[in-house]
Protein backbone atom coordinates (compact mmCIF):
# COMPACT_ATOMS: atom_id res chain seq x y z
CA UNK A 1 0.00 0.00 0.00
CA UNK A 2 1.37 3.39 -0.94
CA UNK A 3 0.92 6.28 1.39
CA UNK A 4 -1.12 9.34 0.37
CA UNK A 5 2.06 11.41 0.35
CA UNK A 6 3.37 9.28 -2.43
CA UNK A 7 0.20 9.62 -4.46
CA UNK A 8 0.27 13.39 -4.33
CA UNK A 9 4.05 13.69 -4.69
CA UNK A 10 5.63 15.04 -7.89
CA UNK A 11 5.09 12.63 -10.80
CA UNK A 12 8.15 11.16 -12.44
CA UNK A 13 7.35 12.56 -15.85
CA UNK A 14 6.77 16.11 -14.68
CA UNK A 15 9.34 17.57 -17.07
CA UNK A 16 7.71 15.87 -20.03
CA UNK A 17 4.27 17.04 -18.99
CA UNK A 18 5.46 20.58 -18.64
CA UNK A 19 7.07 20.40 -22.05
CA UNK A 20 3.88 19.01 -23.65
CA UNK A 21 1.91 21.74 -21.96
CA UNK A 22 4.09 24.56 -23.27
CA UNK A 23 4.15 22.96 -26.71
CA UNK A 24 0.36 22.87 -26.88
CA UNK A 25 0.07 26.44 -25.66
CA UNK A 26 2.59 27.57 -28.26
CA UNK A 27 0.66 25.77 -31.00
CA UNK A 28 -2.55 27.48 -29.90
CA UNK A 29 -0.90 30.88 -29.92
CA UNK A 30 0.55 30.26 -33.38
CA UNK A 31 -2.84 29.17 -34.68
CA UNK A 32 -4.37 32.28 -33.15
CA UNK A 33 -1.85 34.52 -34.85
CA UNK A 34 -2.36 32.71 -38.16
CA UNK A 35 -6.06 33.55 -38.00
CA UNK A 36 -5.50 37.19 -37.17
CA UNK A 37 -2.71 37.88 -39.66
CA UNK A 38 -4.63 37.55 -42.94
CA UNK A 39 -7.41 39.74 -41.59
CA UNK A 40 -4.98 42.44 -40.46
CA UNK A 41 -3.11 42.20 -43.73
CA UNK A 42 -6.28 42.50 -45.80
CA UNK A 43 -7.44 45.37 -43.71
CA UNK A 44 -4.23 47.35 -43.88
CA UNK A 45 -3.50 46.61 -47.51
CA UNK A 46 -7.01 47.57 -48.62
CA UNK A 47 -6.87 50.72 -46.55
CA UNK A 48 -3.45 51.65 -47.86
CA UNK A 49 -4.33 51.06 -51.52
CA UNK A 50 -7.92 52.21 -51.39
CA UNK A 51 -8.16 55.05 -48.95
CA UNK A 52 -6.33 57.54 -51.18
CA UNK A 53 -8.99 57.13 -53.91
CA UNK A 54 -11.90 57.42 -51.51
CA UNK A 55 -13.31 60.92 -51.68
CA UNK A 56 -16.67 62.64 -51.90
CA UNK A 57 -16.83 61.92 -55.64
CA UNK A 58 -16.46 58.24 -54.98
CA UNK A 59 -19.71 58.23 -53.05
CA UNK A 60 -21.62 60.69 -55.23
CA UNK A 61 -20.48 60.18 -58.82
CA UNK A 62 -21.21 57.57 -61.42
CA UNK A 63 -18.32 55.69 -63.02
CA UNK A 64 -16.57 57.71 -65.70
CA UNK A 65 -15.78 56.25 -69.14
CA UNK A 66 -12.24 55.00 -69.72
CA UNK A 67 -9.77 57.79 -70.14
CA UNK A 68 -11.61 60.34 -68.04
CA UNK A 69 -10.29 60.54 -64.54
CA UNK A 70 -12.41 60.89 -61.40
CA UNK A 71 -15.89 59.47 -61.07
CA UNK A 72 -17.11 57.14 -58.37
CA UNK A 73 -19.19 54.14 -57.52
CA UNK A 74 -22.28 55.79 -56.08
CA UNK A 75 -24.56 53.53 -58.10
CA UNK A 76 -22.72 50.40 -57.01
CA UNK A 77 -22.82 51.38 -53.34
CA UNK A 78 -26.55 52.03 -53.46
CA UNK A 79 -26.99 48.90 -55.58
CA UNK A 80 -25.18 46.76 -53.05
CA UNK A 81 -27.30 48.13 -50.23
CA UNK A 82 -30.49 47.39 -52.18
CA UNK A 83 -29.31 43.90 -53.11
CA UNK A 84 -28.36 43.09 -49.54
CA UNK A 85 -31.69 44.47 -48.39
CA UNK A 86 -33.55 42.25 -50.84
CA UNK A 87 -31.40 39.28 -49.86
CA UNK A 88 -32.13 39.93 -46.18
CA UNK A 89 -35.86 40.07 -46.89
CA UNK A 90 -35.62 36.53 -48.23
CA UNK A 91 -32.83 35.10 -46.13
CA UNK A 92 -33.56 36.37 -42.63
CA UNK A 93 -37.21 35.37 -42.21
CA UNK A 94 -36.83 32.05 -43.98
CA UNK A 95 -33.59 31.28 -42.16
CA UNK A 96 -34.95 32.15 -38.73
CA UNK A 97 -38.24 30.34 -39.19
CA UNK A 98 -36.49 27.25 -40.52
CA UNK A 99 -34.10 27.40 -37.56
CA UNK A 100 -37.04 27.62 -35.15
CA UNK A 101 -38.71 24.74 -36.88
CA UNK A 102 -35.66 22.53 -36.70
CA UNK A 103 -34.87 23.38 -33.09
CA UNK A 104 -38.32 23.62 -31.53
CA UNK A 105 -40.35 21.16 -33.55
CA UNK A 106 -37.66 18.63 -34.21
CA UNK A 107 -39.74 15.54 -33.70
CA UNK A 108 -40.89 15.17 -37.26
CA UNK A 109 -39.12 13.67 -40.24
CA UNK A 110 -39.64 16.97 -42.05
CA UNK A 111 -37.26 18.75 -39.72
CA UNK A 112 -34.59 16.12 -40.34
CA UNK A 113 -34.99 16.79 -44.04
CA UNK A 114 -34.82 20.55 -43.49
CA UNK A 115 -31.65 20.12 -41.46
CA UNK A 116 -30.03 17.95 -44.08
CA UNK A 117 -31.05 20.32 -46.86
CA UNK A 118 -29.56 23.37 -45.17
CA UNK A 119 -26.32 21.49 -44.65
CA UNK A 120 -26.20 20.62 -48.33
CA UNK A 121 -27.22 24.12 -49.34
CA UNK A 122 -24.39 25.65 -47.37
CA UNK A 123 -21.95 23.57 -49.40
CA UNK A 124 -23.29 24.54 -52.83
CA UNK A 125 -20.97 26.93 -54.72
CA UNK A 126 -22.50 30.38 -54.89
CA UNK A 127 -22.27 30.53 -58.67
CA UNK A 128 -24.69 27.62 -58.88
CA UNK A 129 -27.15 29.51 -56.72
CA UNK A 130 -26.72 32.35 -59.24
CA UNK A 131 -27.57 29.98 -62.08
CA UNK A 132 -30.61 28.80 -60.14
CA UNK A 133 -31.82 32.37 -59.71
CA UNK A 134 -31.13 32.96 -63.40
CA UNK A 135 -33.29 29.98 -64.24
CA UNK A 136 -36.28 30.84 -62.11
CA UNK A 137 -36.28 34.65 -62.21
CA UNK A 138 -34.14 36.04 -65.05
CA UNK A 139 -35.39 33.68 -67.76
CA UNK A 140 -39.12 34.16 -67.08
CA UNK A 141 -38.69 37.93 -66.68
CA UNK A 142 -36.52 37.97 -69.78
CA UNK A 143 -34.06 40.39 -68.20
CA UNK A 144 -31.39 40.70 -65.56
CA UNK A 145 -32.66 42.31 -62.40
CA UNK A 146 -31.80 43.30 -58.87
CA UNK A 147 -34.68 41.08 -57.83
CA UNK A 148 -32.90 38.01 -59.15
CA UNK A 149 -29.64 39.13 -57.54
CA UNK A 150 -31.28 39.74 -54.17
CA UNK A 151 -33.01 36.40 -54.40
CA UNK A 152 -29.71 34.62 -55.04
CA UNK A 153 -28.08 36.41 -52.10
CA UNK A 154 -31.06 35.52 -49.91
CA UNK A 155 -30.75 31.83 -50.77
CA UNK A 156 -27.07 32.01 -49.87
CA UNK A 157 -27.90 33.54 -46.50
CA UNK A 158 -30.44 30.91 -45.50
CA UNK A 159 -28.13 28.04 -44.41
CA UNK A 160 -25.98 30.22 -42.15
CA UNK A 161 -28.96 31.82 -40.48
CA UNK A 162 -30.83 28.54 -40.08
CA UNK A 163 -27.83 26.85 -38.54
CA UNK A 164 -27.03 29.66 -36.13
CA UNK A 165 -30.68 30.07 -35.14
CA UNK A 166 -30.99 26.37 -34.46
CA UNK A 167 -27.85 26.25 -32.36
CA UNK A 168 -28.66 29.37 -30.37
CA UNK A 169 -32.21 28.19 -29.66
CA UNK A 170 -30.91 24.87 -28.42
CA UNK A 171 -28.86 26.76 -25.82
CA UNK A 172 -32.01 28.28 -24.33
CA UNK A 173 -32.85 26.29 -21.19
CA UNK A 174 -35.93 24.11 -21.40
CA UNK A 175 -37.27 25.60 -18.16
CA UNK A 176 -37.73 28.94 -19.92
CA UNK A 177 -39.97 27.37 -22.54
CA UNK A 178 -41.89 25.65 -19.79
CA UNK A 179 -42.21 28.88 -17.83
CA UNK A 180 -43.84 30.50 -20.81
CA UNK A 181 -46.06 27.55 -21.69
CA UNK A 182 -47.16 27.29 -18.06
CA UNK A 183 -48.54 30.83 -18.34
CA UNK A 184 -50.91 29.61 -21.01
CA UNK A 185 -48.83 31.09 -23.81
CA UNK A 186 -49.16 29.10 -27.00
CA UNK A 187 -46.24 27.26 -28.45
CA UNK A 188 -45.59 29.50 -31.41
CA UNK A 189 -45.69 32.62 -29.25
CA UNK A 190 -43.31 30.94 -26.83
CA UNK A 191 -40.96 30.11 -29.69
CA UNK A 192 -41.03 33.61 -31.16
CA UNK A 193 -41.33 35.92 -28.17
CA UNK A 194 -39.56 34.02 -25.42
CA UNK A 195 -37.12 31.53 -26.89
CA UNK A 196 -36.09 33.53 -29.93
CA UNK A 197 -35.86 36.72 -27.91
CA UNK A 198 -33.65 35.09 -25.33
CA UNK A 199 -31.33 33.79 -28.02
CA UNK A 200 -31.45 36.95 -30.09
CA UNK A 201 -27.94 38.26 -29.56
CA UNK A 202 -26.35 35.07 -30.84
CA UNK A 203 -28.72 34.91 -33.77
CA UNK A 204 -27.97 38.52 -34.68
CA UNK A 205 -24.29 37.65 -34.84
CA UNK A 206 -25.17 34.88 -37.28
CA UNK A 207 -27.29 37.21 -39.39
CA UNK A 208 -24.46 39.73 -39.56
CA UNK A 209 -22.12 36.99 -40.66
CA UNK A 210 -24.54 36.00 -43.40
CA UNK A 211 -24.95 39.64 -44.49
CA UNK A 212 -21.20 40.15 -44.59
CA UNK A 213 -20.83 37.05 -46.74
CA UNK A 214 -23.62 38.10 -49.06
CA UNK A 215 -22.25 41.63 -49.39
CA UNK A 216 -19.03 40.32 -50.87
CA UNK A 217 -20.54 37.72 -53.19
CA UNK A 218 -19.74 38.34 -56.83
CA UNK A 219 -20.43 35.08 -58.63
CA UNK A 220 -24.17 34.82 -57.95
CA UNK A 221 -24.67 38.37 -59.21
CA UNK A 222 -23.01 37.77 -62.56
CA UNK A 223 -26.10 36.38 -64.27
CA UNK A 224 -28.70 37.90 -62.03
CA UNK A 225 -28.13 41.53 -61.11
CA UNK A 226 -25.54 41.73 -63.88
CA UNK A 227 -24.21 45.19 -63.11
CA UNK A 228 -24.99 48.61 -64.51
CA UNK A 229 -22.91 51.73 -65.19
CA UNK A 230 -25.85 54.05 -64.65
CA UNK A 231 -28.19 55.02 -61.87
CA UNK A 232 -30.74 52.32 -61.31
CA UNK A 233 -32.95 51.90 -58.31
CA UNK A 234 -35.90 49.90 -59.65
CA UNK A 235 -35.48 46.35 -58.59
CA UNK A 236 -36.75 44.87 -61.85
CA UNK A 237 -33.76 46.29 -63.70
CA UNK A 238 -30.09 45.28 -63.83
CA UNK A 239 -28.28 46.89 -60.95
CA UNK A 240 -24.69 47.70 -60.12
CA UNK A 241 -23.09 46.15 -57.06
CA UNK A 242 -19.77 46.84 -55.37
CA UNK A 243 -18.26 43.37 -55.84
CA UNK A 244 -19.24 43.36 -59.54
CA UNK A 245 -17.78 46.80 -60.04
CA UNK A 246 -14.61 45.87 -58.18
CA UNK A 247 -14.31 42.76 -60.29
CA UNK A 248 -14.69 44.52 -63.65
CA UNK A 249 -12.38 47.36 -62.63
CA UNK A 250 -9.75 45.06 -61.21
CA UNK A 251 -9.47 42.96 -64.38
CA UNK A 252 -9.28 46.07 -66.57
CA UNK A 253 -5.87 47.23 -67.84
CA UNK A 254 -6.26 50.79 -66.56
CA UNK A 255 -4.27 52.11 -63.62
CA UNK A 256 -7.03 54.56 -62.67
CA UNK A 257 -9.61 51.79 -62.51
CA UNK A 258 -7.34 49.67 -60.35
CA UNK A 259 -7.20 52.44 -57.81
CA UNK A 260 -10.97 52.71 -57.91
CA UNK A 261 -11.26 48.95 -57.42
CA UNK A 262 -9.18 49.25 -54.25
CA UNK A 263 -11.32 52.09 -53.07
CA UNK A 264 -14.38 49.94 -53.76
CA UNK A 265 -12.91 47.09 -51.73
CA UNK A 266 -12.23 49.46 -48.87
CA UNK A 267 -15.77 50.83 -48.96
CA UNK A 268 -17.21 47.31 -49.08
CA UNK A 269 -15.35 46.30 -45.92
CA UNK A 270 -16.33 49.55 -44.30
CA UNK A 271 -19.97 49.07 -45.25
CA UNK A 272 -20.07 45.61 -43.67
CA UNK A 273 -18.46 47.06 -40.59
CA UNK A 274 -21.02 49.86 -40.33
CA UNK A 275 -23.93 47.47 -40.82
CA UNK A 276 -22.45 45.38 -38.05
CA UNK A 277 -22.26 48.25 -35.60
CA UNK A 278 -25.65 49.59 -36.58
CA UNK A 279 -27.47 46.29 -36.12
CA UNK A 280 -25.75 45.68 -32.83
CA UNK A 281 -26.69 49.11 -31.62
CA UNK A 282 -30.32 48.86 -32.68
CA UNK A 283 -30.81 45.39 -31.23
CA UNK A 284 -28.63 45.75 -28.17
CA UNK A 285 -29.97 43.95 -25.16
CA UNK A 286 -30.86 46.16 -22.27
CA UNK A 287 -30.12 43.45 -19.79
CA UNK A 288 -27.00 41.91 -21.20
CA UNK A 289 -28.60 38.49 -21.06
CA UNK A 290 -27.06 35.67 -23.08
CA UNK B 1 -41.17 11.94 15.92
CA UNK B 2 -39.98 15.49 16.27
CA UNK B 3 -42.66 16.89 13.99
CA UNK B 4 -45.26 16.68 16.71
CA UNK B 5 -43.44 19.37 18.64
CA UNK B 6 -43.57 21.85 15.78
CA UNK B 7 -46.25 24.46 15.59
CA UNK B 8 -47.96 22.84 12.67
CA UNK B 9 -50.77 24.80 11.12
CA UNK B 10 -53.61 22.39 10.91
CA UNK B 11 -56.36 22.28 8.33
CA UNK B 12 -59.80 23.15 9.61
CA UNK B 13 -61.83 20.73 7.59
CA UNK B 14 -60.61 17.52 9.10
CA UNK B 15 -64.02 15.94 8.83
CA UNK B 16 -63.85 16.00 5.06
CA UNK B 17 -61.11 13.48 5.05
CA UNK B 18 -63.23 10.53 4.15
CA UNK B 19 -65.15 12.55 1.65
CA UNK B 20 -61.99 13.39 -0.23
CA UNK B 21 -61.10 9.79 -0.48
CA UNK B 22 -64.52 8.49 -1.28
CA UNK B 23 -64.08 6.54 -4.51
CA UNK B 24 -67.80 6.35 -5.15
CA UNK B 25 -68.04 9.98 -6.11
CA UNK B 26 -70.43 10.54 -8.98
CA UNK B 27 -68.07 11.41 -11.81
CA UNK B 28 -70.47 12.82 -14.33
CA UNK B 29 -72.37 15.00 -11.96
CA UNK B 30 -69.91 17.87 -12.08
CA UNK B 31 -72.42 20.44 -10.95
CA UNK B 32 -73.13 18.96 -7.56
CA UNK B 33 -71.93 20.60 -4.40
CA UNK B 34 -69.42 17.91 -3.73
CA UNK B 35 -67.84 18.20 -7.14
CA UNK B 36 -67.56 21.96 -6.94
CA UNK B 37 -65.42 21.53 -3.87
CA UNK B 38 -62.97 19.46 -5.85
CA UNK B 39 -60.25 21.40 -7.64
CA UNK B 40 -58.41 18.52 -9.22
CA UNK B 41 -59.47 14.98 -9.67
CA UNK B 42 -57.41 12.29 -11.34
CA UNK B 43 -58.80 8.93 -12.31
CA UNK B 44 -56.38 6.09 -12.96
CA UNK B 45 -53.77 8.53 -14.15
CA UNK B 46 -50.67 6.89 -15.58
CA UNK B 47 -47.76 8.46 -17.43
CA UNK B 48 -45.33 6.51 -19.55
CA UNK B 49 -41.94 7.54 -20.88
CA UNK B 50 -40.72 5.30 -23.66
CA UNK B 51 -43.46 2.88 -22.63
CA UNK B 52 -42.02 2.65 -19.11
CA UNK B 53 -44.48 3.80 -16.47
CA UNK B 54 -43.34 6.75 -14.33
CA UNK B 55 -46.61 6.94 -12.42
CA UNK B 56 -49.30 4.30 -12.43
CA UNK B 57 -52.97 4.37 -11.79
CA UNK B 58 -53.14 7.41 -9.53
CA UNK B 59 -56.64 8.40 -8.45
CA UNK B 60 -56.94 11.43 -6.22
CA UNK B 61 -59.38 14.16 -5.38
CA UNK B 62 -57.85 17.40 -4.26
CA UNK B 63 -60.06 19.96 -2.61
CA UNK B 64 -60.49 23.52 -3.63
CA UNK B 65 -58.70 26.21 -1.61
CA UNK B 66 -56.48 23.71 0.09
CA UNK B 67 -52.79 23.01 -0.04
CA UNK B 68 -51.90 19.48 -1.01
CA UNK B 69 -48.36 18.26 -0.57
CA UNK B 70 -46.87 15.50 -2.68
CA UNK B 71 -44.02 13.68 -1.01
CA UNK B 72 -41.93 10.67 -1.84
CA UNK B 73 -38.37 9.62 -2.56
CA UNK B 74 -36.50 10.95 -5.57
CA UNK B 75 -37.69 9.46 -8.83
CA UNK B 76 -41.03 8.28 -7.49
CA UNK B 77 -42.95 10.38 -9.99
CA UNK B 78 -43.90 13.53 -8.08
CA UNK B 79 -42.90 15.90 -10.85
CA UNK B 80 -44.40 13.57 -13.41
CA UNK B 81 -47.73 13.69 -11.61
CA UNK B 82 -47.63 17.46 -11.24
CA UNK B 83 -46.71 18.06 -14.87
CA UNK B 84 -49.56 15.83 -16.01
CA UNK B 85 -51.99 18.26 -14.42
CA UNK B 86 -51.07 21.16 -16.70
CA UNK B 87 -50.55 18.90 -19.71
CA UNK B 88 -46.83 19.64 -19.78
CA UNK B 89 -46.04 16.14 -20.96
CA UNK B 90 -47.25 17.18 -24.39
CA UNK B 91 -43.81 18.68 -24.74
CA UNK B 92 -41.97 15.47 -23.98
CA UNK B 93 -41.35 13.20 -26.92
CA UNK B 94 -42.30 9.56 -26.41
CA UNK B 95 -44.48 10.26 -23.43
CA UNK B 96 -48.00 8.95 -23.04
CA UNK B 97 -50.61 9.96 -20.51
CA UNK B 98 -53.62 7.76 -19.87
CA UNK B 99 -56.48 8.12 -17.46
CA UNK B 100 -58.62 11.13 -16.75
CA UNK B 101 -57.92 14.51 -15.21
CA UNK B 102 -60.74 16.77 -14.12
CA UNK B 103 -60.20 20.37 -13.20
CA UNK B 104 -63.22 21.71 -11.33
CA UNK B 105 -65.20 18.81 -12.65
CA UNK B 106 -64.30 19.35 -16.28
CA UNK B 107 -62.39 16.65 -18.08
CA UNK B 108 -59.30 18.35 -19.52
CA UNK B 109 -57.76 15.36 -21.22
CA UNK B 110 -58.97 16.62 -24.57
CA UNK B 111 -58.94 20.35 -23.81
CA UNK B 112 -56.55 22.80 -25.37
CA UNK B 113 -53.42 22.91 -23.27
CA UNK B 114 -53.31 26.70 -23.58
CA UNK B 115 -56.70 27.01 -21.89
CA UNK B 116 -55.80 24.50 -19.20
CA UNK B 117 -52.55 26.26 -18.35
CA UNK B 118 -54.26 29.60 -17.93
CA UNK B 119 -56.25 27.98 -15.15
CA UNK B 120 -53.44 25.82 -13.80
CA UNK B 121 -50.28 27.83 -13.18
CA UNK B 122 -46.90 26.42 -12.29
CA UNK B 123 -43.91 27.49 -10.22
CA UNK B 124 -40.67 25.65 -10.89
CA UNK B 125 -37.88 24.29 -8.76
CA UNK B 126 -35.27 26.72 -9.99
CA UNK B 127 -36.40 30.34 -10.29
CA UNK B 128 -36.74 30.94 -14.02
CA UNK B 129 -37.61 34.56 -14.75
CA UNK B 130 -37.33 35.56 -18.40
CA UNK B 131 -33.73 36.76 -18.61
CA UNK B 132 -34.26 39.35 -21.33
CA UNK B 133 -37.04 41.09 -19.45
CA UNK B 134 -37.25 43.58 -16.61
CA UNK B 135 -38.96 42.84 -13.32
CA UNK B 136 -42.02 44.69 -14.58
CA UNK B 137 -42.11 42.86 -17.89
CA UNK B 138 -41.75 39.52 -16.18
CA UNK B 139 -44.85 40.07 -14.09
CA UNK B 140 -47.00 40.91 -17.08
CA UNK B 141 -45.29 38.56 -19.53
CA UNK B 142 -48.20 36.14 -19.54
CA UNK B 143 -50.76 38.89 -20.10
CA UNK B 144 -48.72 40.62 -22.78
CA UNK B 145 -47.98 37.42 -24.65
CA UNK B 146 -51.64 36.57 -24.54
CA UNK B 147 -52.48 39.90 -26.08
CA UNK B 148 -53.50 42.11 -23.18
CA UNK B 149 -51.65 45.35 -23.72
CA UNK B 150 -53.47 48.25 -22.09
CA UNK B 151 -50.59 49.95 -20.35
CA UNK B 152 -52.60 51.86 -17.76
CA UNK B 153 -54.03 48.56 -16.63
CA UNK B 154 -50.65 46.86 -16.54
CA UNK B 155 -49.12 49.25 -14.00
CA UNK B 156 -51.84 48.40 -11.57
CA UNK B 157 -51.56 44.67 -12.28
CA UNK B 158 -47.82 44.74 -11.67
CA UNK B 159 -48.20 46.50 -8.35
CA UNK B 160 -51.01 44.26 -7.16
CA UNK B 161 -49.27 41.01 -8.06
CA UNK B 162 -45.90 42.03 -6.69
CA UNK B 163 -47.60 43.01 -3.44
CA UNK B 164 -49.42 39.74 -3.43
CA UNK B 165 -46.16 37.86 -3.75
CA UNK B 166 -44.56 39.98 -1.03
CA UNK B 167 -41.99 41.48 -3.36
CA UNK B 168 -43.32 44.98 -3.94
CA UNK B 169 -41.50 46.76 -1.14
CA UNK B 170 -38.19 45.31 -2.26
CA UNK B 171 -38.48 46.19 -5.93
CA UNK B 172 -40.87 49.13 -6.28
CA UNK B 173 -38.02 51.53 -7.00
CA UNK B 174 -36.43 49.43 -9.69
CA UNK B 175 -39.21 47.84 -11.67
CA UNK B 176 -37.30 48.42 -14.88
CA UNK B 177 -34.21 46.62 -13.61
CA UNK B 178 -33.34 43.27 -15.14
CA UNK B 179 -35.09 40.36 -13.48
CA UNK B 180 -31.77 38.58 -13.14
CA UNK B 181 -30.49 41.33 -10.86
CA UNK B 182 -32.71 39.94 -8.10
CA UNK B 183 -31.58 37.37 -5.57
CA UNK B 184 -32.69 33.77 -5.94
CA UNK B 185 -35.46 34.10 -3.39
CA UNK B 186 -36.67 37.35 -4.94
CA UNK B 187 -36.59 35.75 -8.36
CA UNK B 188 -38.76 32.94 -7.10
CA UNK B 189 -41.27 35.40 -5.68
CA UNK B 190 -41.14 37.21 -9.02
CA UNK B 191 -41.98 33.92 -10.71
CA UNK B 192 -44.88 33.54 -8.31
CA UNK B 193 -46.17 37.03 -9.22
CA UNK B 194 -45.81 36.13 -12.86
CA UNK B 195 -47.86 33.00 -12.27
CA UNK B 196 -50.66 34.66 -10.33
CA UNK B 197 -50.81 37.61 -12.74
CA UNK B 198 -52.66 35.45 -15.26
CA UNK B 199 -55.31 34.63 -12.62
CA UNK B 200 -54.96 30.89 -12.31
CA UNK B 201 -57.27 28.90 -10.07
CA UNK B 202 -54.79 26.19 -9.27
CA UNK B 203 -51.07 26.61 -8.69
CA UNK B 204 -48.65 23.72 -9.06
CA UNK B 205 -45.34 24.09 -7.29
CA UNK B 206 -42.49 21.70 -7.91
CA UNK B 207 -40.04 22.00 -5.00
CA UNK B 208 -40.36 25.79 -5.11
CA UNK B 209 -37.96 26.38 -2.25
CA UNK B 210 -35.33 23.72 -2.74
CA UNK B 211 -32.93 26.20 -4.31
CA UNK B 212 -33.50 28.85 -1.65
CA UNK B 213 -32.13 29.86 1.73
CA UNK B 214 -34.21 29.38 4.92
CA UNK B 215 -35.44 32.96 5.06
CA UNK B 216 -36.62 33.01 1.46
CA UNK B 217 -38.15 29.61 2.09
CA UNK B 218 -40.08 30.93 5.06
CA UNK B 219 -41.37 33.84 2.99
CA UNK B 220 -42.62 31.53 0.28
CA UNK B 221 -44.23 29.18 2.78
CA UNK B 222 -46.06 32.13 4.24
CA UNK B 223 -47.26 33.08 0.78
CA UNK B 224 -48.50 29.57 0.18
CA UNK B 225 -50.39 29.65 3.42
CA UNK B 226 -51.99 33.00 2.60
CA UNK B 227 -52.81 32.00 -0.95
CA UNK B 228 -55.22 29.35 0.22
CA UNK B 229 -58.21 31.65 0.23
CA UNK B 230 -57.80 32.29 -3.49
CA UNK B 231 -56.06 29.32 -5.02
CA UNK B 232 -55.85 25.58 -4.73
CA UNK B 233 -52.22 24.66 -4.36
CA UNK B 234 -50.37 21.44 -5.04
CA UNK B 235 -46.80 21.44 -3.85
CA UNK B 236 -44.10 18.85 -4.32
CA UNK B 237 -41.54 18.88 -1.57
CA UNK B 238 -38.68 16.85 -0.19
CA UNK B 239 -38.89 18.62 3.08
CA UNK B 240 -41.21 16.85 5.54
CA UNK B 241 -41.38 19.85 7.84
CA UNK B 242 -42.41 21.98 4.92
CA UNK B 243 -45.15 19.55 3.98
CA UNK B 244 -46.30 19.55 7.59
CA UNK B 245 -46.18 23.33 7.86
CA UNK B 246 -47.98 24.33 4.70
CA UNK B 247 -50.26 21.55 3.58
CA UNK B 248 -53.73 20.37 4.52
CA UNK B 249 -53.50 17.00 2.84
CA UNK B 250 -50.52 14.98 1.78
CA UNK B 251 -50.07 12.34 -0.88
CA UNK B 252 -47.22 9.89 -0.56
CA UNK B 253 -45.92 8.39 -3.79
CA UNK B 254 -43.54 5.51 -3.97
CA UNK B 255 -42.20 3.91 -7.15
CA UNK B 256 -44.84 5.61 -9.23
CA UNK B 257 -47.76 4.48 -7.10
CA UNK B 258 -49.93 6.34 -4.66
CA UNK B 259 -49.32 4.72 -1.30
CA UNK B 260 -51.34 6.96 0.92
CA UNK B 261 -53.37 10.13 0.73
CA UNK B 262 -54.78 11.70 3.83
CA UNK B 263 -54.85 14.70 6.09
CA UNK B 264 -51.37 16.00 6.66
CA UNK B 265 -51.71 15.80 10.41
CA UNK B 266 -52.67 12.19 10.17
CA UNK B 267 -49.94 11.45 7.67
CA UNK B 268 -47.28 12.68 10.02
CA UNK B 269 -48.69 11.34 13.26
CA UNK B 270 -50.58 8.22 12.52
CA UNK B 271 -50.18 7.05 8.93
CA UNK B 272 -52.20 4.11 7.73
CA UNK B 273 -49.40 2.50 5.79
CA UNK B 274 -46.20 1.19 7.25
CA UNK B 275 -44.26 2.44 4.20
CA UNK B 276 -45.52 5.97 4.82
CA UNK B 277 -44.46 5.84 8.41
CA UNK B 278 -40.99 4.67 7.47
CA UNK B 279 -40.66 7.44 4.91
CA UNK B 280 -41.92 10.31 7.03
CA UNK B 281 -39.76 9.26 9.95
CA UNK B 282 -36.74 9.18 7.71
CA UNK B 283 -36.09 5.46 7.74
CA UNK B 284 -35.60 5.56 3.96
CA UNK B 285 -35.82 7.95 1.02
N1 LIG C 1 -38.65 13.24 -19.84
C1 LIG C 1 -38.47 12.01 -19.34
N2 LIG C 1 -38.06 11.01 -20.13
C2 LIG C 1 -37.88 9.77 -19.63
N3 LIG C 1 -38.05 9.43 -18.35
C3 LIG C 1 -38.47 10.40 -17.50
C4 LIG C 1 -38.69 11.73 -17.94
N4 LIG C 1 -39.08 12.47 -16.88
C5 LIG C 1 -39.10 11.64 -15.83
N5 LIG C 1 -38.72 10.39 -16.19
C6 LIG C 1 -38.66 9.22 -15.30
O1 LIG C 1 -39.85 9.14 -14.58
C7 LIG C 1 -39.59 8.79 -13.22
C8 LIG C 1 -40.20 9.81 -12.29
O2 LIG C 1 -39.53 11.03 -12.45
P1 LIG C 1 -39.95 12.36 -11.70
O3 LIG C 1 -39.16 13.47 -12.26
O4 LIG C 1 -41.42 12.49 -11.73
O5 LIG C 1 -39.48 12.04 -10.21
P2 LIG C 1 -39.59 12.96 -8.94
O6 LIG C 1 -40.42 12.23 -7.96
O7 LIG C 1 -40.04 14.32 -9.29
O8 LIG C 1 -38.10 12.97 -8.43
P3 LIG C 1 -37.27 14.17 -7.74
O9 LIG C 1 -37.70 14.18 -6.32
O10 LIG C 1 -35.87 13.73 -7.87
O11 LIG C 1 -37.58 15.42 -8.46
C9 LIG C 1 -38.08 8.67 -13.08
O12 LIG C 1 -37.74 7.32 -13.13
C10 LIG C 1 -37.54 9.38 -14.30
O13 LIG C 1 -36.36 8.77 -14.74
MG1 LIG D 1 -39.06 16.26 -9.39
Amino acid sequence: MSTPAKIYGPPKNLARRKFTNSLMITLCVVAGVVTILPLLYIFFYTTKSGLSSVNIDFFTQLPKPVGESGGGMANAIVGSIILIGLGSLVGIPVGILAGIYVSEYSKSIVSTIVKFTTDVLSGIPSIIVGIFAYGIIVLPMKRFSALAGGFALGILMIPTITKVTEEMLRLVPQTLREASLALGVSRWKTSLFVVLKTASSGIITGILLAIARAAGETAPLLFTSFGNSFWQTSIDQPMAALPLQIFSYAISPYEEWHRQAWAGAFVLIFLVFVVNLLVRYVTRSKYGAS
Amino acid sequence: MELRNESVKMPEAAADDTEILNPDHDQDDAETDKASKIAVQTESLSVFFNERPAIEDISLKLRRNRVTAIIGPSGCGKSTFLRALNLMHEMTPKSRVIGRIRIHGKDITSSSSVDVRKKVGMVFQKPNPFPTMSIYDNVVAGLRLNGKRRNSELDEIVERNLKHAGLWEEVKDRLKAPALSLSGGQQQRLCISRTIAVNPEIILMDEPTSALDPISTAKIEELIYNFKSEYSIIIVTHNMQQAARVSDSTAFLYLGKLIEFSKTRRMFTNPKEKLTEEYVTGKFG
